[in-house]
């Protein structure tokens, strides 16, 4: 009702409606309707996986016209982007988390590139760094044009894709986590940057996790949860505020989604003292900040944190260091402090980490159930350096059996088996591997409910078998049904540790929003 | 999925055990394949050379003429496998037979200590080459691009770019023949014993592979398959046995083919049933989860790279021992050769694909191929071109139908076949994103 009344009084830009998009087997928009107005800063909000970037990626023509159906209005027309090239044409650019500049060439030849300034078929240069030059000072960058993107720092990389876009004459931004890889200085100028733009009739469509960067610049929120639109709020007249936006974005009721069990909690066995690393690149980004935290026996410990927290990073440093650069810290198991220097000396300590991406750090898709399944640990069933293949096939069939993976045969090849059962490989794997601390780091991420439902059982007898499990997940209802207890994680550091009992998700939601560090005990 | 099992029952007839008879099942229809492809051209030369192909002479000539080639290869598939390239090979081989060629004749090595002196030089510098790959990151393009300059020239500068002879006794590893024993036959007696050797391996590897399946809960294929299979090798073995033995006097089953045949059985089993060699699988296929799995990759990279110029060390040596003397030319773009037999072979240019049984088949098929075009009189030029365009249709069909979803290598002919033989098989789609399962995990084939 707001959006009308303002649309009376500023023409609407852009309006999409009804946009459904399905992936073979998921649904990732139902329905969706966006409208923007003229020289409005219009927010997207959702949890992670709720449909955010497929729909701008609908909107910017990644995924073509055809493959969606409903409607993208835009200045009063019906378009049909068929890629990225067309969208920009028709002046709708779209800023990614990872950026797409080309860190060896300079900024000018960055901001023209495909779509250079010739003269008798010949790139003028001297055009192109005059009009670069005029870029550069709307948007606040004071570098020389002809300096290297690798050799200036991501915030003013940032302005440099902006400027790239204005270049196009854009009347629509889409910004994509604009500010997840900034500091607070770089972000404020880009928010100012992009209030600058409005004052100049250019729209911008951001997405953020950041509530109170979107609290103090949105005109009006789009909230998207599970491929849906759930409302649209005017930030000024409802009186939008950062409670009243997760509200609307986890507002769903838990439904019976879980195994039951009864938790049956040890003495703690594994400890995280202090733990600092270095980003592996950027020596002077933190992202893992004097974080403890500690497991007991037969306990599942959640970790919630928005993308980018550092949830992967700290897993993925005290397994063996094989993130980032390790600056401090001690790892202490049952009383006993140990130094893991390498992946294959947190296995034989009892470690086992299971990556969030299957397919790039899980698996070897060029292999086969069985010795994707004993990979982990071969020495397990080798005798010196000859691996018994019956054993081999005896372990590969137990596991298919225990775990349900459906195959036509544990000879099949893993890339052959749908994301659930590709999943129970890799738990396989590492449960093969006999740890007594399992990190899994989004184990369901991709999946469908039915496997969910099978790998939160798993998730659970690992637990009953006295075994530690730290569950990394962005989906808080998961982390809730789940967990004994939770932390939560903000830019790199734990924020808050919360009982899962006594958790609800508005609460979970704050501490992953904020640095508001609480005193926590548990 | 139980559309893929349907395929399997229709086609568990007479193709599928044909396929089975040549190890296994879907898996290896790329073996199959490339079997298939080897043994047409082998045909097709018998028959243009009027039974040239398939003489006493010719075969005795073809296994000494290029076994050092497919020891190459046993090295270069691994190499490959790990996600790597070797163009260094000719070279090493070179510099490895000059220097071995000097120790006898200017310090007077015996020669026996001289082989395992040429050993550990490859030792060494595979050792160098694997350092800068392994430990430096230099990809192996380069660093084996430098060892091609460096010991080209290594070989130059020992040799004073001329040819250093090598003493008799060394060229029995190259030139040397099975040694005529026991009562006059008409035949070379251990080339028979040899013969004999191999059929009752055959028997036994294919008794024993029967007894695995079953221990291991798959049904075998049916008797009469294993039978055929039998028969049919063993006879190709008695076929070959009785050519080599008969030859002309004083020659018979080549020394240097004795080395090939006890190096493939070595790293076949190396690369299918080691550690190490599910490694080197594991960091070719994909690096990053097989570190996450504890898997060292600098150690295996280092030693892959090591393993290589090891076996091109060997493969200098025995060229050497063939042509009585070493010399500045040797070893000429062997590294074009070896890669090309392991690409034919069926190993994937990104790693993590290929056998070593594959990269020896692939080069056989290039062997007799420039054999049979050498007995028709062809002039190397043509030679030449037909080699790069057998090359290129070969990997070419492998990534056409790698991208029609199965991994099957000189699979035109099979494919062909198959559309006419078999129903479709089903898409190998992932179904990845959350395709239900509603399968029953029961359902398999096997039970």
């Amino acid at each position: 009702m707001s959006i009308e009344r303002r649309a009376a009084r500023e023409p609407v830009i852009l309006e999409m409606r009804s946009i459904t998009k399905e992936f073979p087997g998921v649904k990732a928009l139902s329905d969706v309707s966006l409208t923007v107005t003229a020289g409005e800063i219009h927010a997207i909000c959702g949890e992670n996986g709720a449909g955010k970037s497929t729909l701008m990626k609908v909107l910017s023509g990644v995924y073509p016209y055809g493959t969606y159906s409903g409607d993208i209005v835009f200045q009063g027309k019906d378009v049909h982007f068929k890629d990225i090239r067309s969208s920009e044409a028709a002046g709708i650019a779209i800023i990614h988390q990872e950026l797409a500049l080309i860190p060896e060439l300079s900024i000018t030849e960055n901001i023209f590139l495909g779509n250079e300034p010739t003269r008798w078929g010949a790139i003028d240069w001297i055009k192109a760094k005059k009009t670069a030059l005029e870029l550069l000072a709307r948007v606040g960058l004071r570098d020389d044009p002809d300096t290297l993107i690798k050799n200036i720092g991501v915030g003013k990389q940032q302005l440099v894709e902006i400027a790239k876009a204005l270049n196009k004459s854009v009347k629509v931004l889409i910004l994509d986590e604009p500010t997840a890889a900034l500091n607070e200085a770089d972000s404020q100028h880009l928010l100012d940057l992009i209030r600058g733009l409005k004052g100049k009739g250019i729209s911008s469509i951001m997405i953020s996790h950041k509530l109170n960067e979107i609290e103090q610049v949105a005109d009006s929120i789009t909230i998207i949860r599970d491929g849906k639109t759930i409302e649209t709020l005017d930030v000024v007249n409802d009186g939008v505020n950062e409670d009243r936006i997760i509200r609307g974005m986890v507002g769903r009721s838990l439904e019976s989604r879980f195994p039951e069990h009864t938790p049956d909690i040890g003495e703690v066995f594994f400890e995280v003292r202090d733990w600092n690393v270095q980003h592996p690149q950027v020596p002077e980004r933190m992202v893992v900040k004097n974080s403890s935290l500690n497991v007991r026996r037969g306990e599942i410990v959640g970790i919630a944190g928005l993308m980018g927290a550092g949830r992967t990073e700290l897993a993925m440093s005290i397994f063996g260091r094989s993130y980032g650069n390790y600056l401090s810290g001690r790892l202490f198991k049952d009383g006993v402090e140990i130094e893991l220097r390498s992946v294959s000396d947190a296995i034989d300590h009892g470690l086992a980490y299971v990556s969030e991406d299957r397919k790039a750090l899980g698996l070897n898709l060029l292999d086969d159930v069985k010795r994707s399944i004993v990979s982990a640990k071969l020495s397990k069933i080798s005798r010196g350096p000859v691996v018994n293949d019956e054993k081999e096939y005896a372990i590969a069939e137990s596991f298919r059996t225990s775990l349900r993976i459906k195959t036509s045969s544990v000879d099949a090849g893993v890339n052959k088996l749908s994301g659930g059962n590709q999943q129970k490989v890799v738990l396989a794997k590492w449960m093969f591997t006999d740890p007594d601390l399992l990190i899994l780091d989004e184990p369901t991420r991709g999946i469908d409910v039915g496997a969910k439902y099978e790998i939160y059982g798993i998730i659970q007898k690992l637990a009953s078998q006295g075994k530690g499990v730290v569950l990394i997940s962005s989906e808080l209802p998961e982390l809730l049904g789940l967990a004994d207890r939770i932390y939560t994680v903000f830019e790199g550091a734990i924020t808050n540790c919360i009982l899962a009992a006594e958790a609800d998700p508005e609460t979970l939601m704050k501490s992953m929003t904020s640095a508001r560090k609480k005193a926590y005990s548990k | 999925m139980s559309q893929q099992l349907n395929t399997e029952k229709n086609t568990s007839g007479g193709i599928r055990d044909l396929r089975r008879m040549f190890g296994g099942g879907r898996s290896s229809l790329r073996q199959f394949g490339i079997l298939f492809s080897l043994i047409a051209i082998i045909v097709l030369f018998q028959y243009l050379t009027h039974g040239l192909t398939l003489s006493s002479g010719n075969l005795i000539n073809l296994v000494s003429q290029y076994s050092y080639i497919l020891i190459l290869a046993i090295g270069m598939v691994m190499v490959i496998i790990a996600g790597h390239i070797d163009l260094s090979v000719g070279s090493v081989a070179a510099f490895a037979g000059i220097v071995v060629a000097t120790s006898m004749q200017d310090w007077h090595f015996p020669w026996p200590v001289a082989i395992v002196f040429g050993l550990v030089v490859g030792a060494l510098i595979g050792a160098w080459q694997g350092f800068w790959v392994a430990y430096i990151g230099v990809p192996a393009f380069i660093v084996t691009l430098a060892g091609m300059l460096i010991f080209r020239g290594g070989n130059q500068l020992i040799g004073n770019a001329n040819t250093v002879p090598v003493p008799e006794g060394f060229t029995v590893i190259g030139a040397g023949y099975l040694p005529e024993v026991g009562p006059y036959t008409g035949y070379n007696n251990l080339t028979l014993l040899l013969g004999l050797i191999v059929v009752i391996a055959v028997v036994m590897s294919e008794w024993r592979s029967r007894k695995v399946q079953r221990i291991m809960g798959s049904s075998p294929a049916p008797l009469w398959v294993s039978a055929v299979k039998v028969v049919l090798l063993s006879s190709v073995v008695v076929y070959a046995t009785v050519l080599f033995a008969g030859g002309r006097t004083g020659t018979s089953f080549p020394v240097s083919g004795i080395i090939l045949g006890v190096l493939v059985l070595f790293y076949a089993f190396v690369t299918k049933n080691t550690i190490f060699g599910r490694h080197i699988y594991a960091v070719g296929g994909n690096k990053l989860a097989a570190e996450l799995s504890g898997v060292k990759s600098r150690r295996v990279n280092f030693l892959v790279m090591m393993n290589m110029s090891i076996l091109a060390a060997l493969a200098g040596m025995i060229f050497v021992a063939r042509s009585v003397a070493s010399g500045p030319q040797d070893g000429l773009s062997w590294e074009l050769d070896a890669i090309a037999a392991v690409f034919i072979g069926g190993a994937a240019v990104s790693g993590g694909i290929g056998t070593v049984t594959g990269s020896i088949v692939g080069g056989l098929v290039m062997a007799v191929l420039n054999n049979g075009l050498q007995l028709l009189g062809v002039g190397a030029d043509r030679v030449q071109i037909i080699k790069g365009l057998v090359l290129l249709v070969a990997v070419g069909v492998d990534v056409l139908n790698k991208s029609q979803g199965r991994p099957s290598i000189i699979g035109l002919l099979t494919r062909n076949r198959k559309t006419n033989e078999f129903p479709p098989e089903p898409p190998l789609v992932v179904p990845g994103s959350g395709t239900p399962d509603t399968a029953r995990p029961t359902a398999t084939l096997s039970s």
